[in-house]
């Protein structure tokens, strides 16, 4: 059982940690499409540790296996990807990378 | 020990969203704003989900799940308004 | 993979089992014959829909890419992001938009492609232009924009192109 407690514990604080990098990515980065990064992959593995620590905690303390839990991290491995992309191309269209001296399209 | 490391992940999380809080108010562009909102659902899922343990219930998972849905279904729809001045077309 | 008339969509019949009893939280056999029940159901109904089916051709590439590969890229994307945002200087970054001329039209190759890139390492995939030739991605660090794209092409589009074609 103290197995048990130390990888849920280990798996909440790393949880944790992603999410507040991505945060803090959100926060410092300079323009638009770096900020797009932190919140797309350091947030989305942060919150799928949470929940696969649920999955373990409930697993051990309750009868029986417990593995919904699964279905949020997939649903957010599926999704992030695809609001990115979406975000980038509405920021695309605004315009918002022509004002470095990057190439546009 | 695991309510340490509860209370730890709680703080954590609360941190996270008070910094999406910042940038949501700060902007300074729409899709910024999009962004911060969609870290904002996700990290309110995650408290869901913490809360769900320390409250050692299974109620929660349905929340999570439905935010989960809400959060990306708005951010595709906000974004589509943005690029077409539209949702539906 | 020719489905048949009963079961059209055999890969999707499995995955809305899965997600029923997933949902569900139980592996109870009448779980399990309602699930079955809907999962035969939906692909039937919805049929029309989908006019062509995915077909994985190298299935076992495709478990070593997917559980292999991909998950390890996840992982090791992950540390060196966040490795990059706590970084002191932020403005010793080299954000950059660099274009990945692609070598395939199949539709479901570079929509797999799109996201698998945007999961792994520093990039992130903003668009595709009008004529599906060029993948426009955003790096997040890129010192070295040909040694960017040449690891792109290698490591992922080279072997999804080689799952997906028969």
């Amino acid at each position: 059982m103290i197995v048990v407690e130390i990888l849920v514990s280990i798996f909440l604080i790393c949880g944790g940690f992603f999410a507040l990098a991505g945060s803090i990515g959100l926060f410092r980065l300079r323009d638009f499409f770096t900020r797009l990064h932190g919140p797309t992959k350091a947030t989305t593995l942060g919150v799928g540790c949470l929940a696969i620590a649920s999955a373990i905690y409930f697993t051990f303390h309750k009868e029986g296996i417990s593995l919904h839990e699964v279905l949020i991290t997939l649903f957010l491995f599926i999704t992030a990807p695809v609001s990115a992309h979406f975000l980038a191309k509405a920021a695309r269209h605004q315009r918002l990378h022509e004002d470095k001296d990057q190439p546009g399209a | 020990m695991l309510k340490i490391a509860l209370i730890i992940a709680f703080v954590l999380m609360t941190i996270a969203q008070l910094l999406n809080l910042y940038r949501l108010f700060k902007g300074p562009s729409l899709p910024d704003r999009i962004l911060a909102l969609d870290t904002m659902y996700i990290n309110a899922l995650a408290l869901f989900v913490l809360l769900g343990i320390y409250f050692d219930t299974a109620t929660y998972f349905e929340a999570a799940l439905i935010i989960a849905v809400m959060g990306f279904i708005s951010t595709v729809a906000t974004s589509k308004y943005l690029m077409r001045g539209d949702i539906v077309e | 993979m020719t489905g048949n008339r009963l079961i059209p969509h055999p890969l999707m019949t499995i995955a809305l089992i899965i997600l029923w009893l997933l949902l569900n939280n139980s592996f109870a056999f009448g779980h399990i014959l309602l699930g079955a029940f809907l999962g035969i159901a939906i692909p039937w109904f919805t049929n029309r829909f989908w006019p062509e089916r995915p077909r994985i051709c190298k299935r076992r590439l495709f478990f070593r890419f997917f559980f292999g590969t991909f998950l390890y890229d996840v992982i090791v994307a992950n540390l060196n992001v966040v490795r990059l945002i706590l970084q002191p200087d932020i403005g010793k970054l080299q954000p950059k938009f660099i274009r990945i001329p692609l070598d395939t039209d199949d539709p479901l190759v570079i929509s797999i492609l799109a996201n698998v890139i945007s999961m792994t390492p520093g990039t992130v995939s903003t668009e595709i232009t009008e004529d599906k030739k060029t993948l426009i991605v955003h790096g997040l660090n890129v010192p070295d924009e040909q040694a960017a794209i040449a690891e792109i092409k290698s490591r992922y589009e080279a072997t999804l192109k080689e799952i997906f074609t028969c």
